[in-house]
């Protein structure tokens, strides 16, 4: 006997990805997920972003990770509320164990959620967590080849990072092939170069994030 | 490695599409997967057969349907395969392509006794 099923595989995380975002939403809360290779640059960049912000946003962290704290140990280091998940070797972050930590946050009074996904390209970009966006982070010593590598997180992402510019010229990145690639991939991305070490960059990276959670408030308020 | 989720949102479809229809066992798991789904058909296969060890979808064999990566053009009303992932238009060069299908991770139809 044939039993039409037509079920989408991951329909349970996307539901409470909803349901997590719908309480986001109720707060007034910009979430975003951010999604990068382990080397990345993403808890530097994090860093980089925490000290800009942190007088004109109430912001909080949630650190994903196999194993360790060293992330969340640098971000506390910071003066930012942040929660430690660690996946004990799942490579990527679901919207449960989302939901378990929330409440463990004083939404209230958050404007701004930062979640530092596992450093890994592939599987982040399937789950979706609950996050209003997106952000990838490639740095350029991993090579301009990897946007047509790994097509899915460079879709789904609003903002594609290029991170470590300042070590450009003693590598082959060609910046004007990983451009291309992305905007053929996403046309509608919006790509900043930075470093962390120089803080090239680092203002447009932190405009846009602001300015994203100004757009999120704005229209929460209107309704 | 995230097949194993999958294979686990597998399994608990599968399960509870058996016990609503009474099944005894279930002999095909028919997957509709996109061409821009991030799995490898391997993997998941692995990690189902390990998951489904000692459930009614033991031995269950699973299909699986490919889907095109297909975009349709919201300007020029283009449809077509969408090639090297460039998500312009190929006839008038808008970057207002919808995917239309290529990103389904979908369980489509079991056979069950």
């Amino acid at each position: 006997m044939e039993v039409p099923v037509m079920e989408n595989i991951l329909g349970s995380n996307d539901k409470q990805a909803l349901q997590n975002k719908e309480i986001f939403d109720r707060n007034g809360i910009f979430v975003l997920n951010l999604i990068g290779s382990p080397g990345s640059g993403k808890t530097s960049l994090l860093e980089k972003t925490i000290v800009s912000l942190k007088n004109s946003l109430k912001m909080a962290v949630i650190e994903g990770d196999l194993f360790t704290n060293k992330d969340a140990d640098r971000i506390a280091g910071c003066n930012v509320p942040v929660i430690q998940i660690n996946t004990s070797g799942g490579c990527h972050l679901d919207a449960m164990m989302i939901k378990n930590v929330i409440g463990k946050l004083n939404l209230a009074q958050l404007d701004l959620i930062i979640i530092e996904n596992v450093g890994n390209l592939v599987c982040p970009a399937e789950f979706n967590i609950g996050e209003d966006n997106k952000a990838v982070v490639l740095s350029i010593t991993e090579g301009d080849d990897k946007p047509l590598k790994y097509p899915l997180i460079f879709k789904e992402a609003a903002t594609a990072v290029l991170n470590k510019i300042d070590i450009l010229s003693f590598t082959n990145f060609d910046m004007k092939a990983a451009r291309h690639d992305i905007t053929c991939l996403n046309p509608a991305v919006n790509i900043i170069e930075t470093s962390c070490r120089t803080d090239i960059g680092i203002d447009k990276w932190t405009e846009w994030l602001k300015n994203a959670v100004q757009i999120k408030q704005k229209r929460i308020n209107e309704r | 490695m995230h097949e194993m989720a999958m294979a686990q949102g597998i399994m608990d479809i599968v399960e509870s599409y058996a016990r609503k229809n009474d099944a005894k066992k279930v002999r095909v798991v028919s997957l509709i997967i996109g061409e821009m789904a991030g799995v490898v058909f391997e993997s998941l296969e692995f990690c189902f057969k390990a998951l489904a060890e000692g459930t009614v979808a033991e031995d269950a064999e699973l299909k699986l349907h490919r889907t095109p990566l297909l975009g349709q053009c919201n300007d020029c009303g283009w449809q077509g395969h969408i090639v090297k992932y460039n998500f312009f238009c190929p006839k008038c060069n808008s970057a207002k392509v919808d995917i239309i299908s290529g990103r389904e991770l979908r369980v489509e139809y079991l056979e069950v006794d």
